[in-house]
């Protein structure tokens, strides 16, 4: 039975829950700010949130500055293609593992998981190399094979969770139907998978989107994305703060507004199984 | 016109263009995000007009991330690059592996001889010139002359660090928020270790001896540090220990600090139209102890042709165009002489125009009082004034950066915080094999 809540809980309730969302979008804030400061006003000490010579100059020099719908149309294939590539591996080895797991299913999982904890760069002289000998270095389909393996476990972990929320006698009661494993998958298991096979989906395009090791040190021009755009634009004294800031908004800007249109969705596939 | 002829002629004309095209080639250029190479990549019409058949493709990267790609990319023989902007820390080492072309064959209008001697000899390895510098850089003092008058105090253009001290004494009032010198605290190789090191050469100090032995237990490495922490924790800033050039940079432009001991390209900063103390700013050479050397340091950010590089010759004409004479010439006539990339040729400073510039005189005197072959009282085994030529001293730096850091902190003491990095930096000294 729900428990009834005081007007006064709620509203603390309330404002707590503002003042942890204000806290953490904050960061986001001062950058946005920021992008539309002079530069002298984006380092002034001590800082100020609001100035009083707003501009939009920085963005138009960065705009001037470099090839920014080459950066973006980079990263969204690199982002969708490793996430559509990683789930057409993922679903089937979530399957497997969900309703016809083996004695080793569980070690294999966690196997899985473990090479996530490994740094990047303990791995990144051989994977440069074989990039290199490849001819897959400054390519996109190689970084989407990067991004795609790097995000697999996740992939694997987040549909392995869903699917064994569905009861395996659906699935008994299509194949005593006559359905094909291909049918089973396809016209059953998917179909009531859709909601957390979109999270999993939007998740890892978040995730690879804002990838920024790999994607900069396995690229140079042809197929560099967002991440390098903002790189261009950094310098270690910390000299162009607005223009950073700037450049910074335009690369987060199209997947912030995916995240906004899509947080229903991202939710309920992030809190799912969490409450039973 | 029959129609066999129209088609042999437009036939003719397509493979002229197929062939121009063909024949054009496309270079890489790795390159730092600051004003003067983000200037060049505005000015390349200038080098298309004169070399139609070469296309020039940019990866602009933070200083960080450009050296850790393109360390990867030379020590694998990646050959992605085929010109890359590095600097004197990386010229030594690589020269002597052979993972750079040699600059030698420039052709003669390049005119070798007009670089400024420190900075060539800083980018040279026997005998070849590996990289040449698009802009070179010292350390000098820049002091609020308004702030000394009014302590009727007069800076030598050549001071010591007494000279320093009674400065930073007189103009310091905490009360009103103005300490008297700022100075790098922030832990790094290239931030506090770039300063202390720099320092420590005019103290007589020096990082090994001729056998590679760590020096930080010599009473020179002891009177370095105590004046050091001596002079920030007495005149300088709260928490300077975070503050890196662009903090000092910024309280320096608001009139928080009486003296800066930095950067000679930060003149055009703290003279520049985002300071509030524009002009009342002056210039001073780093100071020194009476010993031979004084505290400054030497740097240039040089453009080199990696050895792996499958279009060395289109990479060299790139070099020449950006480095010589002319380039110089080229961006007085768009940008004035004020943005013309300082500190590599002699010919710029004996420009009249060039001259009236107010910190013209002050940076070629600190370059030239730098010698990245010589750079300390005693004889050592390294080249380089303000870092060790090693691959190791990126790391040691940093390590013994955040010792010195925590001291200015206040989190130990100057005899600990030396103890420390004598320790540490033996451990890996012979660790690497050079202590045996």
């Amino acid at each position: 039975m729900a428990r009834a809540h005081s007007p006064r809980r709620m509203l603390i309730t309330t404002i707590a829950a503002w003042g942890v969302a204000l806290l953490i979008f904050f960061p986001v804030l001062w950058m946005i700010l920021t992008s539309f400061k002079t530069e002298a006003s984006a380092v002034a000490s001590p800082p100020q949130l609001f100035t009083a010579d707003w501009t939009t100059e920085n963005y138009a020099e960065v705009w001037a500055r470099s090839d920014y719908p080459r950066f973006f149309w980079n990263s969204v294939v690199i982002s969708v293609g490793s996430t559509l590539l990683g789930l057409a591996l993922a679903i089937p080895a979530a399957w497997s593992m969900a309703f016809v797991p083996g004695r080793r299913t569980k070690d294999l999982l966690m196997w899985m998981l473990s090479t996530k904890m490994m740094p990047a760069v303990a791995v990144m002289v051989p994977l440069y190399l074989v990039f290199q000998k490849t001819g897959l270095f400054d390519t996109r389909i190689g970084l989407v094979l990067a991004l795609m393996l790097m995000n697999l476990p996740i992939i694997v972990w987040m549909l392995y969770t869903y699917f064994k929320e569905i009861p395996g006698e659906i699935l008994e009661a299509a194949r005593m139907d006559g359905a094909s494993l291909w049918n089973e998958i396809v016209h059953v298991l998917t179909p009531m998978a859709v909601p957390g096979i979109a999270s999993t989906l939007l998740l890892n395009v978040i995730l690879a989107w804002n990838e920024a090791f790999w994607t900069i040190t396995l690229t140079t021009v042809r197929a560099a994305p967002l991440s390098a755009f903002i790189a261009s634009f950094s310098a270690p004294q910390g000299l162009f703060y607005a223009k950073l800031s700037a450049a910074s908004a335009m690369a987060i800007a199209p997947i912030l507004i995916l995240g906004w249109f899509s947080q229903k969705q991202l939710v309920r596939g992030l809190t799912f199984g969490a409450v039973k | 016109m029959t129609l066999t002829l129209r088609a042999l002629l437009g036939g003719s004309v397509a493979l002229a263009l197929a062939g121009a095209a063909l024949a054009e080639t496309t270079i890489t250029v790795a390159t730092v995000n600051n004003g003067d190479m983000i200037r060049m990549q505005g000015l390349m019409d200038d080098f298309y007009a004169k070399n139609p058949d070469i296309k020039v493709e940019w990866v602009t990267l933070e200083e960080n991330v450009l050296r850790q790609n393109v360390t990867t990319d030379i020590a694998t023989g990646g050959g992605q690059y085929d010109v890359m902007t590095i600097g004197t820390y990386e010229v030594p080492i690589w020269g002597k592996q052979n993972w750079l072309v040699s600059l030698n064959d420039l052709p003669a209008d390049y005119d070798v001889d007009d670089l400024l001697p420190a900075i060539r000899g800083g980018l040279t390895v026997d005998g070849n010139l590996f990289a040449a510098p698009f802009y070179g850089e010292s350390s000098m003092v820049m002091y609020r002359k308004d702030l000394m008058d009014a302590a009727g105090l007069t800076m030598p253009d050549a001071p010591t660090w007494a000279d320093i001290e009674k400065a930073a004494a007189a103009m310091t009032d905490k009360a009103k928020e103005q300490y008297g010198i700022c100075l790098r605290g922030k832990a790094g190789w290239g931030e506090n270790m770039a300063f202390l090191t720099a320092m420590s050469n005019s103290f007589g100090a020096r990082w090994f001896d001729e056998a590679w032995v760590p020096q930080f237990d010599q009473p020179e490495w002891k009177a370095t540090l105590d004046t050091y922490l001596h002079l920030m924790n007495e005149y300088g800033p709260p928490g300077a220990s975070n503050n890196g050039f662009n903090e000092n940079l910024t309280l320096f432009q608001q009139g928080h600090c009486g003296m800066w001991i930095d950067a000679t390209v930060a003149a055009s900063f703290v003279t520049g139209k985002d300071s509030t103390v524009a002009d009342h700013v002056a210039f001073a050479l780093a100071p020194d102890n009476g010993l031979g050397k004084r505290g400054n340091w030497l740097w240039a950010w040089s453009l080199a042709i990696p050895a792996s590089s499958q279009k060395q010759e289109a990479a060299k004409t790139f070099i020449d165009w950006a480095t010589d004479k002319d380039y110089l010439a080229l961006v007085a006539s768009r940008e004035g002489w004020a943005n013309v990339p300082p500190g590599t040729r002699t010919s710029l400073y004996e420009n009249p125009e060039y001259q009236k510039v107010p910190f013209a005189k002050m940076t070629l005197d600190s370059i030239n009082s730098a010698d990245p072959n010589a750079p300390t009282v005693k004889p050592v085994p390294y080249v380089g004034v303000q870092f060790v030529a090693i691959p190791e001293f990126q790391g040691l730096g940093t390590t013994v950066g955040e010792i010195f850091s925590a001291a200015l902190a206040g989190q130990k003491s100057a005899d600990d915080a030396l103890a420390e990095a004598q320790s540490i930096v033996t451990d890996e000294m012979t660790a690497a094999g050079y202590i045996q």
